[in-house]
């Protein structure tokens, strides 16, 4: 069996979709790679968005996200988890945020990058400053998506 | 001294994203660390009021009782929003 791989990233950079997926899922263990990538929308709360700033709290957010890998492990039987996430501005249509997982089976690989990506977005210490047509404003957290990471509360 | 940063709208709001605060019997708590700063003027007190605030000692996000000691560090910010 080979070595699990925990990769968190925080960077400036984008990411190449393809070499991340080289990366997790390589080994033959792996029947199921589930990738989630998000990207800056056009649209949000109705105002046309140009570009998008993250900000972060260095340290904290890679220890959150180490922590988030390691509770997927725990509730499901993993091989590689890779999360990367951009700071900085980026530009509409640009990546933002990076999952990989890999199981032997679907259902783990499918329900630890959900868990991964809502509970991210809920814990990690990460701001988006959204410019447009109405100038820049710093995006407000949504209801949903603390509802989204609490319905991994009930199971 | 207790190390203080600020991120986000909080960041912007206050104009500064760190001050160093002498830890004292009114900054035991994350709470009280948080009254002290709210009282320096109008603008503090109206961006670090707590709703929709949040806390995290020493880089873990935490309850608003939880102890501050002399050479922690604290941070203040808004509900976060990556992914």
């Amino acid at each position: 069996m080979a070595t699990e791989l925990n990769a968190v990233r925080v960077q400036s950079e984008d990411f190449s979709v393809p070499d991340e997926y080289a990366q997790i899922a390589g080994d033959n263990s792996n029947g199921a790679v589930v990738t989630f990538v998000g990207k800056v929308r056009d649209f949000n709360d109705g105002s046309a968005v140009t570009d998008l700033t993250l900000e972060h709290y260095p340290g904290m957010t890679e220890a959150v996200l180490n922590q988030l890998a390691l509770e997927a492990r725990e509730r499901w039987p993993l091989n590689n988890v890779s999360i990367i996430h951009r700071v900085g501005t980026m530009a509409l249509g640009e990546q933002i945020v990076f999952i990989g997982v890999t199981s032997a089976h679907r259902k783990a690989a499918f329900a630890a990058c959900e868990f991964l990506i809502d509970f991210l977005k809920t814990r990690a210490p990460f701001w988006k400053l959204e410019a447009g047509d109405k100038g820049a404003n710093w995006v407000e957290a949504k209801d949903a998506d603390d509802q989204a990471a609490k319905m991994w509360e009930k199971q | 001294m207790i190390n203080v940063l600020f991120f986000a709208q909080v960041r912007e709001l206050l104009g500064q994203s760190t001050l160093a605060v002498a830890a004292s019997e009114s900054t035991v708590t994350a709470e009280g660390l948080r009254a002290q700063l709210a009282a320096t003027d109008d603008k503090w007190a109206k961006v670090l009021a707590a709703d929709k605030l949040l806390v995290a000692v020493n880089q873990t996000i935490s309850s608003w009782d939880t102890p501050v000691e002399d050479g922690d560090e604290v941070a203040f910010f808004p509900p976060v929003t990556g992914g």
